[in-house]
């Protein structure tokens, strides 16, 4: 035991193999098995509902898959979604972080308060938005709407993709207020009070003290969220359904259609296959970030 | 320093005191504004959950009236949420489930994260990019094999099933934030430790446990929230047997199912705990979800 | 009995060799001082020691076993860290017989073996408290407490007193030294301050690059350094070193002519150094006398009055030389003067930087710490 320890490298990188090998190979399942799967599966002419038709298919999959209209519709509204919910949440969280930064009463339950929406889930965030704020008869919008004398939206019906928008902001605005006001904690106070000496106001010095120190921070809540919301599925399944239409079909929620309604597992794997590129685009910005953290 | 540098600003302050203090006037209605402002906007953040909370304590009619503050609390919807749908059922699903999946988590993790932290070898740094990259795999591009393979093996709809795929989703952000704390602690509690006698086991235990204990207990946390909250593989690989509440409550979703009281019991119920357990982790939780680059 | 010797160790880490080839003897209850700028190896070194790290090659040898692969509690040694590396969630007694717990030693016995110790470093009264309710200073006694408890064949400090404030620093030399004579063990000491170096040491081990320079005694390295490096980082403030020209050498010593152009013999070993050979002249600003007839001149540019001491730093041509006078030198800054030395307490260093050797040993040289403290034992009875 104790021999082992103190004598040369290779033993130690052989503990280190050891200790790591559960949680390594099981990743290393979960990942390469199903993802082969995927693959394989794109290149399969296989529906559950025809259990005659199977055998290789080539590239026939992805044929269809780049000649139908809703792939195409379901791109766009995936990059819609991902675009405006990112451009809120980082403007958004920047200034509300620089608010909640100051010192005002209770500060401490108002920062609570405005994080909360983070922890809720998915399904129940988006059935409150759908029942409660936004229903064209008895939501609370629609009542505001009513008494400031302005005609009720029906926003599902008129603005769908709006809406899903809306719904996921605000789930992830307070995440990204979260990290970009840990980000800004890290701000050394004699910098600022630096800049404050050289006559820098507070506009001037959030514009080139906190923005800069927050660039790492902001760079990282957009690849976080990008991950996430390239994929947002729950908020979609229990208030439009991907509708009007493919109003508010996303990539994922169009991959659910193929398979598990359609139960076309080849089409729906080919669709994964494209899901999976596109959130590896983004991945590899995020993996070098992390990467250059642990260097220093 | 700081001593010297309140010193002066106060002699600074009261130099004009002749004036009565226009300069504090000044602060404390900047202060005010800020206040002001700040409840404003943590308010309206805050208003859809403040509305379920309190439309859980209406009755169905209250529910869907005119929006108001005044009516008298009732807990009916909570008794008939269990009474008709079965909540605890679900309740318990998400119980077992979650923390079942991150116990496992933990102890595949730890030692995983042990050896990265102090025995760190040349290819380390690969392995935990490499764990982050599997995050970056999109559920929905492995959904159909995953579904299949569980058909398959008859894991649809049981919690085994759900925990396992939460164990695995969740071991790289665990891995993760435990390797940022064990990295934290002195390695020379360690060697001294090892020094005194501790073997391997001892000094886990002994040492690296009690005194990383906050942090495990907030990556466990956090791993808990994120599995309670899943929505993705619970929609689609459960149905009735191991539905969990995020399942359970996207059955409100259907058209016929106005039950706004009774949905507003149901979340509040199923989001309470997690809301107090990110309360308490939020700090800690922003390293685990960035995977260290914020802290 | 304890001893050690270090055979031909080295380390590296990667394409680094950070220890390049140590020998070392380290005899029974003898305080050694490995000494050395950051990064000379000297803690890889102890390290090695102490069983945390694994020596590439070579051999670890206490006691006359070879220990190079027995486990670092099974060595017998005990650590004083830099941090002091308390166990923070820990009493200050769980902490010190937290090594005895590991070794299933019965509660009663430990408690006993805890209590003497902490009798040792005065440190009874705080039993109960943990590391964070401790000042400096008296986590650096637990931290030497716990290594007591251990009751090690040898003592292991990795520059113990580096994070206490300068006046607990000079306190804790001492006690350190009184410890050393009460426990009679074995002692050896990492440190980048060759002030604790000169002050503890029976033996100093001077380090850089991986290789030891020399091992002496305090007194021995501060007359007879064998080369520029150990003349320079031995004594404070750093002994000046003048450009020099051989003019002649002999049996009785070799000439060489100074910056001013003045020349002077010096007792050292080089009758095989010939006429024009440049060489180095080293001499501690304590032994720099001022002089109206002394062969060297300068202006003062910075003149610091310590009270007793004055240290002028006198620009000579392109360099500054530092001369340590008394404290009741009248001169101004931008004086010029004239100072000069004895020829004896000069060193002359060639051109690949080693000492000439020395024609006379200097009496103290020999000199051991225990020595002194007999010395000084025998005055007071």
């Amino acid at each position: 035991m104790n021999k082992t320890r103190s004598s040369g490298r290779t033993v130690g990188g052989l503990r280190t193999l050891s200790l790591q090998a559960p949680a390594v190979s099981l990743l290393f399942l979960w990942m390469i098995v199903p993802l082969a799967m995927t693959v394989w599966f794109s290149l399969q002419r296989y529906n559950l509902l025809m259990p005659g038709m199977t055998g290789f298919a080539g590239l026939e999959n992805y044929e269809y898959l780049f000649t139908d209209p809703a792939l195409w519709s379901a791109i766009g509204t995936t990059l819609l979604l991902v675009g405006w919910v990112l451009a809120i949440t980082v403007v958004g969280g920047t200034l509300l972080a620089v608010l909640f930064q100051q010192e005002f009463l209770g500060r401490g339950i108002a920062r609570v308060l405005a994080i909360s929406p983070f922890f809720v889930m998915p399904t129940v965030s988006a059935l409150i938005w759908k029942n409660m704020m936004m229903h064209p008869a008895n939501g609370v919008l629609a009542w505001l709407a009513e008494s400031l004398g302005l005609p009720a939206l029906d926003w599902f019906s008129s603005l769908p993709l709006t809406s899903i928008i809306i719904i996921v902001a605000w789930q992830w605005l307070p995440f990204a207020l979260l990290i970009l006001l840990t980000a800004m904690q890290s701000l050394d106070d004699d910098q600022v009070e630096a800049a404050r000496m050289d006559g820098a106001g507070p506009i001037a010095i959030f514009f080139f003290i906190t923005l800069p120190h927050l660039k790492r921070a902001i760079s990282v809540v957009i690849m976080i969220e990008m991950i996430f919301l390239l994929t947002i599925f729950a908020e979609i399944f229990v208030t439009t359904s991907g509708g009007p239409g493919l109003a508010t079909t996303n990539l994922a929620y169009l991959i659910y259609i193929r398979a598990l309604l359609d139960f076309d597992v080849g089409m729906a794997s080919a669709g994964g296959v494209v899901a999976i590129v596109l959130a590896n685009i983004v991945a590899v910005f995020l993996v070098r970030m992390v990467a250059r953290n642990l260097e220093s | 320093m700081t001593t010297a540098r309140t010193k002066s600003m106060s002699a600074a302050g009261s130099v004009p005191k002749a004036t009565p203090s226009p300069l504090f006037a000044a602060l404390s209605s900047r202060r005010l504004w800020l206040t002001v402002l700040g409840w404003t906007v943590a308010g309206v953040i805050f208003f859809p959950i403040f509305w379920m909370v309190l439309t859980g304590f209406k009755t169905e009619a209250e529910a869907v009236a005119d929006p108001s503050l005044v009516f008298s609390p009732t807990l009916d919807s909570y008794a008939e949420v269990q009474s008709r749908a079965n909540y605890f059922h679900f309740a318990l699903n998400s119980v077992v489930v979650s923390f079942g999946s991150t116990l496992l988590a933990l102890l595949i993790a730890i030692p995983s994260a042990y050896a990265m932290a102090f025995l760190p070898t040349k290819r380390t740094k690969g392995t935990l990019l490499w764990m982050l990259s599997t995050k970056m795999l999109p559920p929905v591009g492995v959904l159909v094999p995953i579904y299949l393979l569980f058909r398959d093996v008859g894991l649809l709809d049981t919690r085994t099933g759900l925990t396992i795929v939460y164990t695995l989703m969740n071991l790289p952000i665990v891995v993760w934030m435990l390797y940022t704390f064990f990295k934290d602690l002195p390695k020379d509690i360690l060697e001294a430790g090892r020094m005194d006698g501790a073997g391997t086991l001892q000094e886990v235990w002994f040492l690296l446990l009690p005194l990383t204990l906050p942090g495990i207990a907030s990556t466990g946390l956090l791993a808990v929230i994120l599995s309670w909250n899943e929505a993705f593989w619970s929609l689609n690989l459960t149905s009735s047997q191991a539905a969990p509440l995020t399942a359970y409550i996207a059955s409100f979703s259907s058209p016929e199912g106005l039950f706004w009281a009774k949905l507003s019991a149901a979340s509040t119920m199923a989001i309470a705990p997690i809301l107090v357990f990110g309360w308490l982790t939020q700090k800690q939780m922003v390293r685990g979800l960035t995977f260290g680059a914020v802290k | 009995m304890s001893t050690l010797q270090l055979k031909q160790i080295t380390k590296s880490f990667g394409e680094t060799d950070v220890i390049k080839g140590v020998d070392l003897e380290v005899n029974d209850r003898e305080f050694v001082v490995f000494v050395g700028p950051s990064g000379c190896g000297k803690s890889t070194l102890m390290r090695m020691i102490a069983g945390l790290e694994s020596a590439t090659s070579g051999d670890i040898v206490i006691d006359g076993q070879r220990i190079n692969e027995v486990g670092p509690a099974d060595r017998g040694l005990a650590m004083v860290f830099q941090s002091y590396a308390l166990y923070p969630h820990m009493t200050v007694e769980d902490n010190m017989g937290f090594s005895l717990r590991l070794a299933g030693v019965p509660k009663a016995e430990r408690r006993e073996k805890v209590l003497e110790a902490a009798r040792i470093l005065q440190l009874e009264p705080l039993l109960d408290r943990k590391p964070k309710a401790l000042s400096g200073g008296q986590r650096q006694r637990v931290a030497i407490g716990r290594a007591i408890v251990r009751n090690p064949s040898i003592f292991l400090f990795d520059e113990p007193l580096s994070n206490l404030d300068a006046a607990l620093r000079v306190q804790m030399r001492i006690e350190l030294a009184r410890l050393h004579e009460e426990l009679d063990a074995t002692m050896i000491y990492v440190t980048h301050d060759q002030i604790e170096a000169m002050t503890m040491a029976d033996k100093i081990v001077v380090l850089q690059g991986g290789v030891v320079e020399q091992v002496g005694s305090p007194m021995e390295l501060y007359h007879h350094p064998r080369n520029r490096f150990v003349a320079g980082f031995i004594g404070s403030p750093k002994m000046n070193f003048l450009p020099v020209e051989v003019t002649e050498a002999g049996a009785e010593g070799v000439s060489v002519r100074l910056p001013g152009g003045d020349v002077t013999r010096v007792p050292v070993a080089g009758q095989d150094q010939a006429a024009g050979t440049a060489l180095e002249l080293g001499i501690r600003p304590e032994h720099l006398v001022l002089d109206d007839q002394g062969p060297l001149s300068g202006e003062i540019q910075v003149l610091e009055r310590l009270g007793g001491q004055t240290s002028l730093y006198v620009r000579m041509g392109e360099q500054t030389v530092t001369i340590m006078a008394d404290g009741d030198v009248a001169h101004r800054v931008h004086d010029t003067l004239r100072f000069g030395f004895e020829p004896g307490r000069a060193h002359l260093f060639d051109a690949d930087g080693l000492a000439l050797p020395s024609l006379e040993a200097h009496p103290l040289a020999s000199l051991k710490r225990q020595d002194n403290r007999m010395a000084s034992s025998a005055d007071s009875e």
